[in-house]
């Protein structure tokens, strides 16, 4: 990978966290720990892999993006503002009532969300069908699939994993953010899933598991996919709230209460960050 | 509009036609595809889709995936049709209709098949009596209880350019012919089928055929019944419904679902403090389905002629 081309998405995950914190503590509260964990993917799709065009959001021939967690969507927002699909003051208004931005995406509301999620599994299901279209009618676009590890409790996923690799659905990629915790506490002890990069193997899917908080390796591995013929699987081994060691090192941090204190004290953080990087 | 109903049966059952229209639109249109869930037996498709892969996709026995997938494909720009028994493309899949499809703003219609006493010999778990209900409550849902099988064709014509969630249920075997062949039968009208002044009966599907055999013979017994058939049960013909109440003594609601949800609550809804007839209903009593055929079991829950005629007169 060019060093250069690792710089400049590195820098865009931090911005992404910085935008992601900037909602959350306006807010006040939110998902953070799951939003955290796939920023660096967010910033290889959105920085370089995927192809779109924010002045016109419903391109038909465009790379889609499922986040069927659908909680991360502030992640998915910051990078849309970031890109340009909405100005940047928009973020403030996360949740709030009439608002662009809500809680869980949706792609009646928001330029630049390509599917409504939020009943977990279900964006399994629904990015299957637009991948199959796109190949239907012959578009040359990708979709990119987003689940929970915690999300692939439910049973429509591997509905849906069973369907795409029988099919063959060589232009989607699923992605599996194991940051190892959910709701409740770590999926260990929720519901034990076991080997999720076997299962799917199994399920037909050109599966390997990967370094989700790494940028090289995410950006080498979603560059380009499905040329053997089989839907791609990542299983992004990640930290959630990675990045901000704080919410990295709090246990319960699928949602979190930001104060505009502790929001700013870790944005200052991230700019450190930022800053580093050069 | 032209009524052709004697009570004989159309020579067509609602299997044939449903898979000869399906075909049709999908070979028609570019952008119409189907999706089945292992019943493509069932309603007649197999052979035809085996020969059009790319346009007719058997999703195997995973209904809400089927549902899910179908909503993607709308997004991509299809005009997806989805089929399986009624039970399983409405309480099984409910929640990826209502949010994969309805809140999503994703177009698709759902086609199910046999529902409540129809479904006979697959018994109870195969019985919807409840569909209509659930339908209903999806904002912005087009719903409809087919009756004959030219009114099916009409109405998948119509409903596969439709936006939103569309629901069809509708009968597989033979039932009595009610419109003309090549009839088109608007969405959103209730269709009056025959007049008179004593009474109205509002009825749907299966129930349409009892119906016209009830008011024929009270009119034997000089009672004089109009019979509307409300095959879009959603959005409602409230105008329709209104005025074919004026002047009545009685109204009765007959549908082949729970009372609960489905015809006679969206009737009641409309008419409510605007008629003073009495409203009575011939439905189902809240109950589960169970197994029998479909004369033992209209017996059973009620849906008959007889159960019509003897309901109205108590109304009078």
């Amino acid at each position: 990978m060019d060093q250069n081309k690792k710089l400049e998405l590195s820098k865009f995950a931090v911005q992404i966290r910085m935008n992601i914190v900037e909602q959350l503590k306006t807010f006040g509260v939110g998902h953070i720990g799951g939003c955290l964990s796939i920023a660096d993917t967010i910033a290889v799709l959105y920085g370089d892999v995927m192809k779109y065009d924010p002045q016109n959001p419903g391109w038909a021939d465009r790379d889609k993006l499922v986040m069927s967690k659908g909680h991360a969507g502030p992640a998915v927002y910051a990078a849309l503002a970031l890109k340009g699909f909405f100005p940047a003051e928009m973020l403030h208004t996360l949740n709030q009532g009439g608002t662009h931005l809500p809680s869980h995406c949706d792609r009646n509301k928001t330029p630049g969300i390509d599917m409504t999620t939020g009943s977990l599994g279900q964006g399994s299901s629904l990015a299957i069908g637009m991948a199959l279209g796109d190949k239907l009618k012959g578009r040359d676009s990708r979709t990119f699939l987003i689940c929970g590890d915690g999300e692939i409790n439910e049973g429509q996923f591997w509905e849906a994993v069973m369907f795409a690799g029988a099919k063959k659905i060589n232009n989607l990629v699923i992605m599996v953010d194991n940051n190892k915790k959910q709701l409740d506490g770590t999926t260990e002890e929720v519901l034990n899933i076991g080997d999720i990069c076997e299962k799917l193997k199994a399920f037909g899917l050109d599966a390997r598991r990967i370094d989700g908080n790494n940028i090289e390796e995410l950006y080498n591995s979603l560059k380009e996919t499905g040329t053997n013929g089989k839907p791609t699987a990542l299983v992004l081994d990640t930290v959630k709230g990675k990045g901000i060691v704080e919410v990295e090192n709090t246990y319960a941090n699928h949602s979190m209460t930001v104060t505009k204190e502790t929001g700013d004290k870790w944005i200052a953080e991230l700019q450190a960050e930022y800053d580093r990087l050069g | 509009m032209n009524i052709v109903y004697t009570g004989k049966n159309d020579p067509r059952t609602f299997k044939e036609v449903a898979s000869e229209t399906i075909a049709r639109l999908v070979e028609k249109d570019p952008d119409v595809i189907y999706l089945d869930a292992d019943v493509m037996s069932c309603i007649g498709t197999l052979g035809w889709a085996k020969t059009h892969t790319d346009r007719a996709i058997n999703c195997g026995i995973a209904e809400s995936n089927m549902v899910g997938i179908a909503c993607g494909l709308s997004a991509a720009g299809f005009k997806p049709i989805v089929h399986s028994f009624g039970p399983f493309v409405s309480r099984r899949v409910f929640d990826q209709v209502f949010l994969s499809g309805g809140y999503a703003k994703n177009d698709i219609t759902i086609i199910g098949s046999d529902p409540g006493v129809v479904a006979a010999f697959n018994g109870g778990t195969h019985m919807p009596f409840e569909d209509l209900a659930m339908y209903r409550a999806i904002p912005g849902a087009t719903v409809f209880d087919i009756a004959d099988p030219n009114m099916l064709e009409s109405v998948l014509e119509q409903a596969v350019n439709l936006p939103g969630v569309k629901y069809i249920r509708t009968p597989r075997k033979l039932a009595a012919t009610i419109y003309e062949k090549g009839e088109t039968l608007p969405v959103g009208k209730a269709i009056p089928l025959r007049e008179g002044t004593d009474a109205v009966i509002f009825a749907s599907g299966i129930m349409v055929h009892e119906a016209m055999q009830a008011a024929a013979q009270l009119e034997a017994e000089g009672v004089s019944v109009s019979v509307v058939n409300v095959f879009t049960i959603k959005p409602i013909d409230a105008e329709t419904i209104l005025k074919s109440c004026e002047g009545k003594k009685a109204v009765l609601v007959t549908e082949n679902h729970n009372k609960f949800g489905g015809l006679y609550s969206a009737v009641c809804e409309v008419i409510a403090g605007k008629v003073s007839a009495n409203v009575g209903c011939v439905a189902v009593n809240d109950s589960f389905g169970e197994v029998g055929s479909v004369g033992y079991l209209q017996e059973r829950f009620g849906l008959t002629a007889a159960s019509i005629v003897k309901t109205l007169k108590e109304l009078l």
